[in-house]
């Protein structure tokens, strides 16, 4: 039995449900209004929505005419908190970065090894 | 999955849903020659790349069209290898394969490109291409297996009550 977080990512693999799960966002709806754009069957939009319900990602209203198929944010505020961790690291190493290009502006007329090599791993610490 | 652009820092990233990629970018109070020394010479490379607090060891590297690389993240048991092509090698782009040894079939497409917005001002975009959605998910959320944050305690909150 796959774990529930690559049951997330096995949902959201396939493009028509990340289509689904986008139009979702913005409101609950039916799965006659979520089918109508698309060149397929209410049979082959009520699967993906199944996928999508067993990953814990949508649900369905109680009304039993309309079973609204409703997003749930939770999962997705977790995702946007994931991306948000992968761009801080990803600004933790360019504000390295940013330290080594001072460094090299500093050096713009030494002898180019001045400005290499050095461990400075702990001082680039503190000043990114 | 979603696009976030946030104010706190000047990166901004993008994981569109149409296409399994990140996209990335960032500006620096540098020239694109020095952007591109910074990503092609070695000693330089090492002192800015990889997670905060791990070294880095360049194994090989040959930054030439053609050519290619292997570098070492982190000591011991906690070490980590990437190896990859250089593509492609110009002062304004580089175009390089990326692989994570610990799953030697996957492979990224890092396209990085250096376009001076003004004098002394350079924009580094980078686009990393992979093989599907699922993996590029993964990629964005692996900051979960080394840390703990309000997100990974939030998840196993979640997960213990059964609500993913």
């Amino acid at each position: 039995m796959p774990d529930p977080l690559s049951q997330v990512f096995a949902a959201l693999a396939d493009p028509t449900r990340r289509d689904i799960v986008a139009r979702l966002c913005a409101g609950d709806a039916t799965v006659g209004e979520l089918a109508a754009p698309y060149d397929v069957s209410l049979q082959a939009v009520s699967k993906h929505l199944k996928v999508l319900e067993g990953a814990g990602l949508v649900t369905r209203g109680r009304d039993a005419q309309r079973r609204p198929v409703h997003l749930e944010a939770e999962v997705f505020d977790l995702m946007t908190k994931w991306i948000e961790r992968y761009r801080r690291e990803a600004e933790m190493r360019y504000q390295r970065l940013d330290a080594v290009l001072a460094e090299m502006n500093d050096h713009h007329h030494a002898d180019p090894t001045d400005a290499t090599g050095r461990p400075a791993r702990s001082e680039q610490g503190e000043t990114a | 999955m979603t696009t976030t652009t946030t104010a706190d820092g000047t990166t901004t990233i993008e994981a569109p849903n149409e296409l399994p990629v990140i996209r990335m970018t960032r500006e620096f109070a540098a020239t694109p020659a020095q952007l591109f020394r910074a990503h092609t010479e070695p000693e330089l490379f090492v002192r800015w790349t990889g997670p905060d607090g791990y070294e880095v060891t360049v194994d090989q590297w040959d930054p030439r069209t053609g050519g290619s690389y292997r570098y070492l993240v982190g000591t011991g048991d906690d070490q980590n290898a990437f190896r990859g092509c250089f593509h492609t090698v110009r002062e304004d782009r580089l175009v390089q394969t990326f692989t994570w040894e610990g799953v030697p079939d996957g492979v990224a497409l890092d396209t990085i490109t250096f376009e001076e917005i003004e004098p002394g001002r350079t924009r580094v975009a980078t686009l990393s291409l992979v093989e599907s959605f699922e993996i590029r998910d993964m990629i964005l959320s692996s900051g979960m297996e080394v840390g703990v944050n309000d997100g990974y305690a939030r998840l196993d909150a979640m997960l213990a009550a059964g609500d993913v």
